[in-house]
């Protein structure tokens, strides 16, 4: 028991600990105001790490979301400034474009058998050129809606602040926890995450599984996309290069096995607060280099993969190395 | 028991004249099966029986080339094994085909579980799951991850979620158990039993697949043996002794080669390996074992009897922790292969796909393999020499290529057993232990395999070979050792070699 939850704890107690090392060095830094902040800034990738742990979970891997991201964001842009279409319609039709760009990849590894790490790193490439042929500037987005979106928001005491797209990505949050831990999808994605061949033996319908989960984060990757052009009001093809891994990065730290089978959405919720926890701290500092979040995040992931192997060790000797 | 099946009641699954090929090889050729509700049916058959195949044609996880499957009269074709699942066949693995990471409750209901408002409730789920372990005698932590516990529960585990209701499928009519007790110990195995008993009350038709014979008697109300992928006989089990069924099950029919004489005439020559009291852990027992000069030996035993094991003991695989071995002489102990072979010992093993040969590579590099470790990797064989040499055993043991570059993956079983033989007959060995080298290939390179046993005797090579075919055994052997259980139980030689003799040592007092 406690070994499936350990992860979760450390990285838990880490995100304490930034918080308290902030809070004990700087004034303000313990308010609710940093906390909603933490949430805004990182919603995008929130959101994106959201299917990457699915993606993760099943024993998978999706490279591609940076670029989908970048994709959706041009999209975005162009539909609503030059064609003039309410940004409602465009985001009706960004998203199942997405969808289906995300099943095509899923379609591929599975009737293909191929490794989804090169067929998401071809996505990756299409999506970025895609974007990039479409424009290669930045697209402005002037709109009445995307300034109606930035007014709203619940006003928290505190100076605390949480915008329309905070909001969505809560609600993002609470329908993926619910999503992968209490449906019966979910379950069949940690069953592919543990064996794929005894899932399919056991009855668990792999095709569908793989492609909709697929799918699910190009879709949840798209939607990064649309809130980060509220974060932004532009749509740019070089935007969220890198993104993908900042994702990958944030389910291992939330203590999601890289192999699969094994993890929870809460554990990247983690993942990615304290990854901003890092960001703020270096923020609030003034002094240090924002590069140090990098070498801190290269660090806790050095020392959660550590934490993977030893711990996914004792689980085989357990089993007598039979199962 | 057998009565209690009334014989005018129609089957509950009806397997009739099934046919299944693979590339290269027919694995079912008119296979036949019927199970009545209420019985526990034993499905017997060496390895390559076609066993795995048929239950596999059965639960939807291959599909079938020809032949009918009738459940309950209608005829049927599962594409999937979800198909087969719904339809009330469920099957249980060789090994435990569940999820590790799951929990014991979820890898029971995995697919139906019970809901509550559309969300999965776990708290109904545990419940079931306790419920349903009880009646198995087990008492766990149903939310705890199966990687927790023993392959022994994991296995009853299994079991469970084989007649645990599922969501839109019928009842569960057949049970398939695939080898269940293999990793059992044998209270566990009593616990199982109890278990098949009650389902069995129930009406539940259960297919037992085992290699343990002791247990088909206990357990089975009837028999069906299978042999090269075709349907040999159904019995009942109460009206066949067990000589019988081993005769059935290692096929009885006289070959021209009955009539041969040995390869050599049976002359007292000096003894190249000499085991005494060998023993390793469970899987070999005090063995006393000479192999004479320029002779082969046959060893010969049902699955599981210790043949393989014995082996991979003379290759330095696996360590004796008991007795004494002596090789041309001296005394040794081997510690690993590499060891084995600088002695002058070769194994070709019995899984060619997986222990022998290296699918991609080519029939030269194949070859060339052995001789290369026992030369040491810095003194690398030429290209030149490799091709001498695959050119020269190609011609020699007349594998079917058109040239020495084509990768062995290609080539039919019984061309690849010949570039494996090759493999080690370049390394020149004094002593070749042979684990069944004649499996799953094609007559025509069966005989030429013999053929090349004889020579290699007649050269002065000391041969040890595995073969669940008797009638080869006795076809080039000088004598014959018979394992049962691990242990040596016959040797046996001049007028004792046939296979009714080598037959009745397997069967043992039981006959």
């Amino acid at each position: 028991m406690s070994r499936t939850y350990l992860p979760l704890w450390i990285t838990f107690a880490l995100v304490l600990a930034m918080f308290g090392a902030g809070a004990s060095q700087f004034d303000g830094f313990a308010s609710l105001r940093v906390v909603t902040n933490l949430i805004s800034d990182n919603a995008f990738l929130l959101v994106t790490a959201l299917g990457m742990t699915l993606v993760i979970l099943s024993g998978g891997i999706d490279l591609s979301v940076g670029s989908v991201i970048a994709l959706s964001g041009v999209a975005a842009a162009l539909l609503i400034g030059p064609y003039q279409w309410h940004p409602l319609l465009a985001f009706a039709v960004i998203l199942p474009c997405a969808a289906v760009f995300g099943a095509g990849m899923g379609a591929l590894i599975q009737y293909y058998q191929l490794q989804p790490f090169i067929v998401t790193l071809a996505g990756m490439f299409l999506a970025r050129g895609v974007a990039t042929l479409v424009s290669e500037e930045s697209v402005a987005i002037e709109h009445p809606f995307y300034d109606a979106v930035a007014e709203f928001g619940l006003e928290l005491p505190d100076g605390g602040w949480l915008g329309a797209t905070s909001l969505l990505t809560i609600a993002l949050v609470l329908l993926m926890l619910v999503l992968t831990h209490y449906s019966r999808f979910g379950s069949y994605v940690y069953a592919l995450g543990g064996n794929s061949q005894s899932a399919q033996l056991m009855g668990v319908p792999v095709a569908r599984t793989t492609i909709l989960l697929y799918a699910s984060s190009s879709m949840l990757a798209a939607t990064a996309g649309i809130i980060f052009s509220f974060y932004t009001y532009s749509g740019y093809a070089l935007a969220a290069v890198g993104v993908e891994l900042d994702a990958i990065a944030a389910v291992v730290i939330g203590g999601t096995l890289l192999t699969g089978g094994s993890g929870f959405i809460i554990g990247t919720v983690l993942g990615v607060l304290l990854m901003g926890l890092i960001q703020t701290y270096i923020n609030f500092d003034g002094s240090l280099s924002s590069w140090w979040s990098k070498i801190v995040i290269g660090v806790l992931l050095f020392f959660f993969i550590a934490l993977q192997k030893l711990l996914s060790h004792s689980w085989q000797s357990k089993a007598g190395g039979k199962a | 028991m057998s009565e209690s099946i009334n014989n005018a009641a129609k089957p509950v699954l009806q397997l009739r004249q099934i046919n299944k090929n693979f590339p290269g090889v027919k694995a079912l050729q008119q296979a036949q099966l019927s199970l009545y509700a209420g019985e526990v049916h034993a499905l017997l058959g060496e390895n390559g029986a076609g066993k795995s195949t048929l239950v596999k044609v059965m639960t939807g996880v291959l599909q079938k080339d020809g032949g009918e499957l009738l459940l309950d009269s209608t005829a049927l074709s599962f594409a999937t094994p979800k198909d087969a699942q719904q339809a009330g066949i469920s099957t249980v693995y060789q090994e435990v085909n569940l999820l590790p990471n799951l929990s014991v409750a979820h890898n029971l209901f995995l697919g139906s579980e019970p809901k509550r408002f559309g969300l999965i409730d776990k708290k109904a789920m545990a419940h079931q799951a306790r419920q349903l372990l009880s009646s198995f005698g087990l008492d766990i932590n149903v939310t705890a991850p199966l990687s927790e516990f023993s392959v022994a529960v994991q296995q009853l585990v299994a079991i469970a979620r084989g007649i645990a209701p599922k969501r839109g499928a019928a009842r569960t009519k057949v049970l398939v158990l695939d080898e269940p007790t293999a990793s059992l110990d044998a209270d566990e195995v009593q616990t199982l039993f109890q278990v098949l008993r009650q389902l069995k009350q129930q009406g539940v038709a259960i297919v037992f697949i085992t290699h343990f014979l002791d247990q088909v008697y206990q357990i089975s109300d009837r028999i069906t043996v299978m042999r090269n992928g075709c349907f040999v006989g159904e019995y009942q089990t109460a009206q066949l002794n067990k000589a019988e069924l081993i005769a059935a099950m290692l096929g009885k029919e006289l070959s021209q080669q009955r009539h041969q004489t040995p390869c050599l005439a049976v002359e007292h020559s000096e003894a190249i390996l000499s085991a005494r009291q060998l023993s390793s852990g469970q899987s070999v027992q005090q063995l006393d074992l000479d192999l004479p000069q320029g002779q082969a030996v046959g060893l010969a035993g049902l699955l599981g009897s210790g043949r393989t094991e014995i082996c991979r003991l003379l290759f330095g695989l696996d360590q004796a922790d008991g007795g004494t071995l002596s090789f041309a002489g001296s005394p040794i102990k081997l510690s690993n292969p590499a060891h084995a072979i600088a002695l002058g010992i070769a194994l070709c093993p019995e899984d060619r796909k997986t222990q022998g040969m290296i699918a991609a590579l080519s029939i030269r590099e194949n070859i060339s393999l052995a001789l290369q470790a026992k030369q040491g990797w810095w003194r690398v064989l030429s290209k030149k020499k490799q091709q001498q040499l695959a050119d020269f055993y190609i011609e020699k043991l007349q594998i079917a290529t058109p040239d020495a570059d084509k990768p062995i993956g290609q080539l039919s079983g019984g061309n690849q057993q010949k570039v494996i033989l090759a493999r080690w007959l370049a390394v020149e060995p004094q002593l070749l232990l042979l684990d069944e080298p004649t499996r799953g290939i094609d007559i025509g390179a069966h005989a030429e395999i013999l053929q090349l046993i004889r020579q290699l005797c007649q050269q002065g090579m000391s041969l040890l070979v595995t073969s669940s075919e008797l009638e080869e055994l006795t076809a080039f052997s000088s004598k014959i050792v018979v394992m049962r259980d691990r242990k040596k139980v016959a040797e046996l030689s001049g007028e004792d070699l046939n296979p009714d003799r080598i037959m009745a040592a397997i069967a043992g007092a039981s006959v």
